[in-house]
């Protein structure tokens, strides 16, 4: 029984492909996304700029979630700890270079996912749930405490990027922050489909189907799952920082449950252990969001929660998992 | 001296309203294997109708508590029978989607019926005022939730220990298959036990609602407070579950009274560091 699972998985996904066609044209579909975005929404980039951050948080769920099968509710640690570490390293230490505020974003989201990942994979089920939420709770307690460097309920203000390269200026408009933004979501993108690709992220699939097998075949679960809950980090930790280089301002609100939850429904919305499920599922649910919210604030939450079980009961792979084995059905049939 | 002891009362109290709430969720988590983080919605729900029946209808104390027992039961067993019934067996990430969806729900709607101020459940003049014990003064309520806590303890324990549909709750707890094969009908069980737990979440709501207000946002700020206590204490486990509410309520107790500052730091830091060193809870059972 597990022998065939896992033979099926590895012979239906071709991990012998490095970066085919298919990834070409995905990257293709965002950029061209963010193009359409760009000219359809010119006033409002602030916005798709948030959209990006949350996807990079939603890919970077993805890995632990969709690939590992690793249930959390306390993912928005990694993002927060890489948003506050860029809006420290500027605010506090004058370090107002973009590119090297994103580094410590990135360091901070690794460093973050490391410690996460250490306490989570302690437990299993239930525990590993608990574990998550009370880490969440514990990050967001700590930046309000630590008020003198994070500027506690009132946010970390005074973060004042430089211009881009020396060259390009983050403008009223957002402009700047939102190429920046798309560039660094397809950057993510590529090094993503390859290390999912890879024998390495293979070998995590593997030990989401079945950890006994993976650990008699001389692997060692935990390790692989480390390393991949750091690499989510880094990736958190970039999106944490994208939204702090362009929103210029840290709120309490990026170290949240309510982040966390959300972030994970964004990701069941799209698909889970796809990552073009993780981007569609933050767009829709984004996008959404907005229109609901300007409505009416009040109902924003309801609505997620309906959001949420008609999702689980009606579509439980995900807007793109559904579109996607709907494709393979009808190209089964032809 | 003086310290130490209301310390002590309050974390007895306090203790005593978590178990009363969250041995539903343990029982049920033990039974069906469902990650239930919609519990604590229940048991805000509890509140909400107590205050509503004894603020706004001017009803008596224990008629409210009756009315709120039942009427949560009577709001939740339709939605296990539409919502959680499709959940059993579910892998547990299914499981955490569809219950926190309902618990969102449940806090927007909330929110919206009740408004987002604090809601009172106004305590009888017997449960007002406090006891004297020669040394020491000690709030009534304090007394009577512990009561309540030791009631719901005794009375749990001789039910599943002593009578019928305990054996067959236990039975089924261990081997769902084997004791529906054995000829215990388990959806009674599963219905009994859902209603019961709920039940018991809407009593500990009210019980404990001087302690832990009620207020929209009550199912997701205790949510963590009610898991960590079937975890820590291992799920279906009530010793477990006792010793976990004293535990924790000690632990959170003890860091209001002297760090009040960093209170909520140190319970969460506690959490982590006794799940890390019990993964499978103090009294877990070998599979989770």
């Amino acid at each position: 029984m597990t022998m065939t699972t896992t033979n099926d998985m590895i012979a239906a996904s071709p991990a012998r492909r490095r970066f085919g066609g298919g990834d070409l044209i995905g990257l293709a579909i965002i950029l061209l996304v963010a193009v359409i975005g760009y000219f359809l929404f010119p006033n409002n980039l602030a916005l798709l700029t948030r959209i990006i951050a949350a996807a990079l948080l939603v890919l970077s769920l993805d890995l632990v979630t969709g690939y590992c099968g690793v249930a959390t509710l306390g993912h928005a640690a990694l993002f927060g700890a890489g948003a506050y570490a860029a809006g420290i390293a500027s605010a506090h230490y004058g370090i107002n270079d973009p590119l090297a505020m994103l580094a410590f974003g990135i360091v901070a989201g690794a460093v973050a996912g490391l410690i996460c990942g250490v306490v989570i994979l302690r437990a299993h089920g239930l525990p590993q749930l608990v574990l998550s939420i009370a880490l969440i709770h514990l990050f967001h307690e700590f930046a309000n405490k630590a008020s003198s460097w994070t500027g506690g309920s009132d946010g970390l203000s005074g973060i004042a990027p430089t211009a881009l390269l020396g060259l390009y200026e983050f403008d009223l408009w957002g402009r700047t922050a939102y190429v920046f933004g798309v560039v660094l979501l397809a950057i993510v993108f590529v090094l993503l489909r390859l290390i999912v690709r890879s024998p390495f992220g293979m070998l995590c699939r593997g030990i989401k189907e079945d950890p006994v097998r993976i650990r008699s075949m001389g692997a060692s679960p935990k390790i692989a799952l480390t390393k991949m809950y750091v690499i989510s980090g880094a990736v958190a930790g970039v999106g944490g920082a994208l939204n702090a280089i362009s929103t210029q301002v840290v709120g309490l609100d990026s170290l949240s449950f309510t982040m966390s939850a959300e972030s994970l429904v964004m990701l069941v919305l799209g698909g889970t252990g796809t990552l073009f499920g993780a981007l569609t599922g933050t767009v829709v649910f984004m996008f959404f969001e907005d229109v609901v919210s300007a409505a009416n604030p009040f109902h924003w939450l309801t609505m997620v929660g309906a959001l949420l079980i008609a999702v689980v009961l009606f579509a439980p792979k995900g807007l793109y998992g559904t579109a996607a084995a709907f494709v393979a059905r009808r190209r089964e049939a032809k | 001296m003086q310290t130490v002891l209301s310390i002590a009362i309050d974390a007895l109290a306090y203790g005593m309203v978590l178990f009363v709430i969250s041995i539903g969720l343990s029982v049920t988590m033990g039974l069906m294997r469902v990650v239930n983080l919609a519990h604590g919605a229940f048991a805000m729900i509890g509140g909400y109708i107590a205050s509503y029946a004894a603020r706004d209808l001017g009803l008596a104390y224990g008629f409210a508590v009756l009315l709120a027992i039942f009427g949560t039961i009577v709001i939740a067993v339709p939605i296990e029978r539409l919502l959680y019934r499709r959940i059993y067996g579910a892998p547990e990430l299914t499981q955490v989607l569809m219950t926190i969806g309902i618990t969102f729900c449940i806090i927007g709607i909330a929110n919206y019926v009740f408004g987002p101020t604090l809601k009172t459940v106004p305590l009888p003049s017997e449960l007002q005022g406090s006891v004297d014990l020669g040394f020491r003064a000690i709030a009534t309520h304090r007394i009577f939730a512990i009561v309540c806590g030791l009631a719901v303890a005794a009375g749990l324990w001789y039910a599943i220990e002593k009578t019928a549909f305990g054996v067959k709750l236990r039975a089924s707890v261990d081997n769902a298959a084997m004791a529906a094969a054995l000829g215990v009908r388990t959806e009674i069980v599963y219905a009994v036990s859902f209603a019961v737990a709920v039940g018991l979440a809407a009593f500990g709501g009210v019980v404990g609602a001087e302690l832990l207000p009620v207020e929209p946002y009550y199912a997701l700020r205790y949510m963590v407070t009610f898991l960590v206590v079937v975890s820590v204490g291992g799920a279906g486990s009530i010793p477990g579950a006792l010793v976990a509410c004293l535990l924790l309520g000690a632990i959170d107790t003890t860091g209001r009274y002297l760090m009040p500052e960093f209170g909520e730091f140190f319970f969460y830091l506690a959490v982590i560091a006794i799940i890390c060193v019990f993964p499978r809870g103090l009294a877990g059972r070998a599979k989770g």
